[in-house]
């Protein structure tokens, strides 16, 4: 038997844990399941507490940074990122 | 194109022209009759049966090498990138097509580039290897206010299992770098083109997107065409008869729900996805793009411009 990671990001709507799940992303490391783009319509999670209460390690979260001055309406990439992990034992 | 001046085309209307700001994308389905989306199939060539061991590229590299769509160098007018009579020519030459396009970009766009995008079923792929694309915004970091016009092209019915074209509407606005986004596997409010034969889909250049995994058993043909303005942008569509500059409407404290219509009420429509602070510099966003076509340089929806412009 062996440990392997299962990864989850969730992007929520604010920087609150609490708040709801607007983007996700899984990458299992067991090689169970192949997890790819556009493959699931709803979040697996309402809000990163509920997947905390599932048993999700949370082991990164994006900082809050300042805006620059002349870039304050510029978007770019998610703001509030996540990142979860489970260690799964797998037969390799 | 050069016809295009035509005031019997059937141009956008300001609702469609407000939705394509704020969402980026107007879908049009079915609108490409039968015999052009038989001929541009017979045009694009059939690709070649899957080979034992799966070797999707080789079998896409032929059928790029062996289709009768041209190529054409970037720059040129796009009203002489397709030969008369090619099924490319006839679907430009659509008035639907002509209207939507000349609503957008305005008169004689340009060409920027075109692709066959064909996507393989599981026959063609080595284990593993079958996986969507990851989502991405096409070209590279964009600031411009000003936008190219991504014209995507479904010759067949497209059903759920063939995967589609993956689309996040609102996305546009966004200045990101290509596929720098790819670790979104899925957000809320995420669309897949399932559609009949003959849909068009029209996004702006900065649109998130990528093509669906195909799980069916045939291959699914998508043709793009991006093309850009070759000058002003500005009041293109079907305005309309002059109504004045709108009254700002009360905002937050209503009795009653706005109307739905309206370019306010449109620009200030959240996505799915949207944060709830960025939600609404996103909305911003969408009352600077709509100034810059509609050159109203004071318009404002829900006061969000106003604001921030008092005593600045």
């Amino acid at each position: 038997m062996a440990l392997r990671q299962k990864v989850m990001v969730l992007y929520l709507a604010n920087s609150a844990l609490d708040s709801p799940t607007i983007g996700w992303a899984v990458y299992d490391g067991t090689g169970e399941r192949l997890r790819m783009a556009g493959d699931q319509d709803e979040p697996p999670y309402p809000t990163g507490l509920a997947a905390l209460k599932d048993g999700w390690r949370l082991f990164q979260a994006s900082q809050l940074l300042p805006h620059h001055r002349g870039e304050e309406f510029d978007l770019a990439y998610l703001k509030y990122e996540f990142f979860f992990e489970q260690l799964a034992e797998t037969a390799q | 194109m050069s016809e295009i001046l035509d005031n019997k085309l059937p141009l956008l209307s300001t609702t469609q022209m407000a939705s394509f700001v704020a969402r980026g994308f107007l879908r049009f389905d079915a609108v490409v009759p039968d015999e052009i989306n038989r001929q541009f199939l017979e045009e694009a060539g059939q690709p070649p049966d899957a080979e034992a061991g799966g070797n999707y590229l080789a079998a896409y590299m032929r059928t790029l090498a062996q289709s009768r769509i041209p190529e054409v160098p970037a720059g040129v007018p796009l009203a002489s990138a397709y030969a008369p009579g090619s099924a490319l020519a006839r679907i430009l030459d659509l008035p639907l097509v002509r209207g939507a396009i000349e609503s957008l970009l305005g008169d004689d766009p340009i060409f920027d580039h075109h692709f066959l995008h064909v996507t393989f079923p599981p026959a063609y792929h080595r284990e593993g290897e079958n996986v969507s694309q990851h989502t991405h915004q096409d070209s590279t970091i964009d600031p411009r206010q000003a936008f190219d016009v991504q014209v995507m092209y479904y010759p067949h019915d497209v059903t759920r299992e063939m995967g589609g074209t993956r689309f996040i509407p609102g996305t546009h606005l966004r200045k990101v770098s290509e596929v720098a986004l790819g670790r979104y596997q899925n957000i809320k409010g995420q669309q897949h083109m399932v559609c009949p034969a003959g849909t068009l889909l029209f996004l702006h250049h900065g649109v998130w997107h990528g093509g669906g995994v195909n799980q069916a058993e045939r291959t699914r043909t998508m043709f793009k065409i991006r093309m850009q303005a070759s000058g002003s942008q500005v009041r293109r569509w079907d305005i309309g008869p002059p109504e004045g500059k709108p009254a700002q409407r009360p905002i937050f404290f209503r009795k009653s729900l706005p109307e739905p219509d309206t370019v306010a009420a449109i620009l200030t429509t959240p996505e799915p996805w949207f944060e709830q602070d960025t939600g609404r510099l996103e909305y911003v966003n969408r009352v600077k793009l709509w100034r810059y076509l509609s050159g109203e340089p004071d318009f404002d929806a829900d006061y969000w411009m106003t604001r921030l412009e008092q005593g600045a």
